[in-house]
């Protein structure tokens, strides 16, 4: 092994300069620019979120008109999904993966090099959208919410145009990465790295890439018709040519149900790295998870319509889709349990990355829960549109997602920049982060049961209490951002040296090839493939 | 230290009092309205099932998962059990899991079944209203009587009022104790009629009719508001339903035809009006159902809602004026008034726009034209 690393050693040698960066093929350096793209865009996604805290602080109109308040909180979700969650995921994925798996990099590196070079040209596109808009004549700002549902959509002014040309961009970069992703897990394994000695990481990017590579042309293909349907003269859409607004609806929940898996699954496969070594246990029930999570992909596919239960389906319908919403609790619970079940006689440490994984454990269950709640069609009934529904999903995507990748960030800033992160400034943002959050979203919960909706700019008095709440731990939770930032500037210029292998516990059980390599990993890796045992 | 004290004193009464000084009658509700119609009511306790199950699996959930932290430490000592993927729990619990989990399910599917096929009944209705979302009002139309009702936020509650945002000019008013039909539909775009105390939501689609349907319980007035983005306006269309005794609906219905009867008397063709009378009813119809786009100036919103002071159609041709007011323009938010305005009305908001703001033209439109025009 060691001739391996001196003779890898001999191919450090990097591309200088900005030719680096553009025209890069390496996975190592494709993947930072995804993670630096990311953190940029978590800024600009929490500003968003933090201007429509601060307008809600307070019954009656403070910073913004409601059209500016309905545009922000559309950019805030398409930001956050689209430019924070999806991008930093697949640089974890780039970094990880080969690595883990122990080839030299991704199938296809110039393949990959589009994928990521696509990101920021999408987000000039997503910038133009909004300012577009302050130009005289161009119409009203895109006001509809992430979901774009017409009509409401078609009587959007010019920057929902270009906000369907940043979806058409973003779904192109997604579906290369993804057949990308797919394409090194089937094909570039190190002999000897059989399926179910694969670390759950690259289990869950699997059926991630899988789930991409389905998805995106659906919603390519919806945001298309409704393109033709603002300037072509169809009526996809409109009842009044034949058309359905409904149509939209399940083209995009068709991919919007399977997404919010896209973005869950990549966290739950860190879990599956992080319980495990902080416990110092192996992962719990391994092969059925891999099974249950193959299962929730199928699954996910079939439901999207719970999402819909206001529409006026059918009564079949909906009880179809009642029931199989339902049914999905059992492979997610399934993984919740191997996770609680591998901390279970273990012998635990509190590093941040665990601290991360439980909190995620806990609150992500609750989610689960409510969305059991959710599931039930004569309850949604009520939910649906309300603040009850807001407070689900971000118990869902907060701890779910977000968190999964801080966990995630400090799991691995040890091996991406060779230093140690300041173990006491983690601990402070873990729980900084964990209290505000909680403090923003749990009290929405009950706005949304007293009757507040949701995408209102403004609100009647009997709603403030929880407001006031959720604006002073959303402003907690902004702020809290600003400690991350600094650990990983801190981090990445300097610290305690971290060793190959930072984490005790990290190669029990089913573990991958990155803990073998030096941190950081020499520019190019595993040139000969490595012998696994 | 007795000074640190004083201070973290000092700073926890600052922020307590700070919490609590917001307004005394904001109401702290912590679960749906209280139901006032049966199916609300079966809604109602199908919501706690549901709430119950999701707290006890929390407390059982977080139960073990505290045990873990307590017990399960490397600093307490504990040594890892390398072998517990192998026990009888590692080698089932992938069946066992799923089989709880399965039961849970079931316990709920059937009860959320059964008021979901309860929701989808379609047992006649003695009283049908059509609820029509438009931006940003809702025009209700009593099917059986052929009386309508349009409902407009009423702008005039302060922002420290509990009735600010959920208020408005004229209610819905049903009868107790029948079944009351709505038919959801909408004029534009999506809109969503959410009234919790009384009936379950579905959205208003334009082109497409969704029904719903309730029977109250409980005279009272009950609010609501649209649940579904509507653009502008979203949360400026308040829904106010006031449930009363059948007896006292009759007579608010006889009452209803009989001023409807008027103003249809009073709205016909063969009359003339006054510029001055027609000013005046114009201005009062204008600010309800023209000012929220073209603003009470009469300036709109540049790029968004053009301006009718000033405006070409306004100060133009009076034939074009009157279309574009009753037909609207197609592929724009301007609605077609001739749908919802009656004659008298609309040549009263026409003269108002050719006039007001400084347009002065002159001009007058009669009902009769309007009637020409439709």
């Amino acid at each position: 092994m060691s001739e391996a690393t001196a003779h890898d050693d001999h191919h450090d040698h990097k591309p200088t300069g900005i030719g680096r960066w553009l025209f890069s093929t390496n996975h190592k350096d494709i993947g930072t620019m995804y993670l630096i793209f990311a953190l940029v865009m978590l800024f600009l996604g929490g500003a968003s979120a933090m201007v429509l805290r601060m307008e809600l602080f307070m019954p009656g109109i403070q910073i913004v008109d409601p059209d500016t308040y309905n545009n922000l909180l559309t950019n805030h979700a398409l930001i956050m999904v689209f430019g924070m969650v999806m991008p930093a995921g697949a640089g974890m994925a780039n970094w990880m993966i080969p690595m883990m798996i122990g080839a030299p990099d991704m199938a296809l590196p110039r393949l990959n090099n589009l994928s990521f070079w696509l990101l920021p040209m999408a987000a000039t596109m997503l910038i133009l959208s909004m300012v577009v808009s302050y130009f005289p004549g161009t119409g009203t700002m895109v006001n509809t919410g992430w979901t774009l549902y017409p009509p409401l959509s078609v009587q959007s002014g010019m920057g929902m145009d270009f906000l369907i040309f940043t979806v058409h961009i973003l779904g192109i970069s997604s579906i290369l990465a993804a057949i990308n992703i797919v394409t090194t897990i089937v094909n570039m394994r190190a002999p000897g790295m059989t399926w179910f000695k694969l670390p759950l990481f690259v289990w869950s990017w699997l059926f991630t890439g899988l789930l991409l590579i389905m998805i995106m042309p659906v919603l390519a293909g919806g945001v298309t018709m409704l393109l033709f349907d603002r300037h072509f003269g169809t009526s996809f859409f409109d009842a009044a040519g034949g058309g359905d607004p409904v149509l939209f609806q399940h083209l995009f929940w068709f991919f919007g149900h399977p997404e919010v898996y896209v973005l869950l699954l990549p966290s739950i496969g860190v879990l599956g790295l992080i319980i495990p070594t902080f416990s110092r246990k192996p992962l719990f029930a391994y092969k059925p998870l891999v099974w249950f999570m193959a299962a929730l992909t199928a699954l996910g596919m079939v439901v999207w319509a719970h999402h819909q239960y206001t529409v006026g389906m059918s009564l079949d319908a909906t009880t179809y889709f009642m029931i199989g919403t339902i049914l999905i609790s059992i492979p997610v619970g399934m993984m919740l349990m191997s996770f609680i079940f591998t901390m279970w006689r273990g012998a635990m440490t509190f590093e941040t990355p665990m601290l991360f994984g439980i909190a995620i454990i806990l609150m992500f269950s609750f989610a689960g829960v409510t969305g059991v709640m959710l599931a039930v069609v004569p309850a949604d009934l009520q939910y649906h549109d309300s603040y009850f529904v807001v407070a689900h999903f971000h118990y869902a995507l907060i701890p779910g997602s977000v968190f999964g990748l801080y966990a995630a960030v400090f799991y691995w800033l040890p091996k991406w920049t060779g230093n140690m992160y300041n173990e006491t400034q983690g601990k402070i943002f873990f729980w900084w982060t964990t209290l505000s959050f909680n403090l923003t979203f749990f009290p929405q919960h009950f706005s949304g049961l007293a009757g507040m909706p949701r995408r209102i700019v403004d609100y009647s008095p009997q709603f403030a209490d929880f407001n006031y709440l959720s604006s002073v731990g959303g402003m907690l939770f902004g702020l809290s951002h600003l400690l991350f930032l600094y650990i990983i500037i801190k981090t990445v210029k300097g610290g305690e040296k971290a060793p190959a292998n930072p984490w005790e516990g990290s190669q029990i059980g089913t573990t991958g090839l990155e803990w073998t390599l030096p941190s950081p990993p020499p520019f190019h890796s595993f040139n000969t493939p490595p012998a696994i045992k | 230290m007795p000074q640190l004290r004083q201070i973290f004193n000092r700073r926890l009464l600052l922020i307590a009092s700070t919490l609590f000084s917001l307004p005394a009658f904001a109401v702290r509700e912590y679960n749906l309205p209280e139901p006032a119609s049966t199916i609300t009511r079966e809604i109602y306790d199908l919501h706690m099932l549901t709430a119950w199950v999701a707290t006890v699996i929390m407390i059982i959930v977080t139960g073990i998962i505290v045990y873990a932290l307590i017990n399960f430490r490397k600093s307490k000592g504990y040594k890892p059990d390398m072998e517990f993927n192998h026990t009888w729990f590692g080698r089932w619990s992938w069946a066992l899991v799923p089989a709880i989990v399965l039961g849970i399910d079931f316990s709920i599917a059937g009860s959320a079944t059964k008021t979901l096929r309860n929701i989808e009944s379609h047992d006649p209705a003695e009283v049908t209203v059509k609820v029509t979302g438009s931006q940003w009002k809702w025009t209700y139309e009593y099917m059986d009587d052929d009386i309508k009702i349009v409902s407009n936020l009423n702008k005039d509650i302060p922002s420290d009022d509990v009735l600010y945002l959920r208020d408005v000019d004229n209610r819905l008013v049903l009868p107790t104790n029948k079944r009351v039909r709505f038919l959801h539909t909408a004029t534009d775009v999506l809109h969503a009629w959410w009234v919790p105390a009384i009936s379950y939501k579905k959205d208003s689609i334009p082109g497409y009719i969704n029904e719903t349907w309730t029977v109250i319980d409980k005279e009272g007035v009950y609010r609501g508001q649209c649940a579904e983005n509507c653009g502008t306006g979203h949360a400026y269309m308040p829904i106010v339903v006031e449930a009363v005794s059948p007896e006292k609906y009759d007579e608010w219905m006889n009452g209803q035809k009989v001023a409807m009867a008027a103003a249809t008397a009073e709205a016909s063709a063969d009359k003339t009006w006054e510029l001055a009378e027609l000013m005046e009813r114009g201005e009062k119809l204008y600010n309800t159902n023209c000012a929220a786009c073209h603003m009470p100036t009469g300036a709109g919103i540049p790029g968004v809602f053009p301006a009718l002071k000033g405006s070409p159609v306004a100060m133009g041709e009076m034939s074009k004026h009157i279309n574009t007011v009753v037909k609207g323009v197609a592929g724009t938010a301007m609605a077609a008034w001739g749908n919802q305005l009656n004659d008298l009305e609309l040549a009263a908001i026409v003269t108002y726009e050719r006039n007001a703001w400084g347009n002065n033209t002159g001009d007058s439109a009669q009902p009769a034209d309007i009637k020409a025009a439709r």
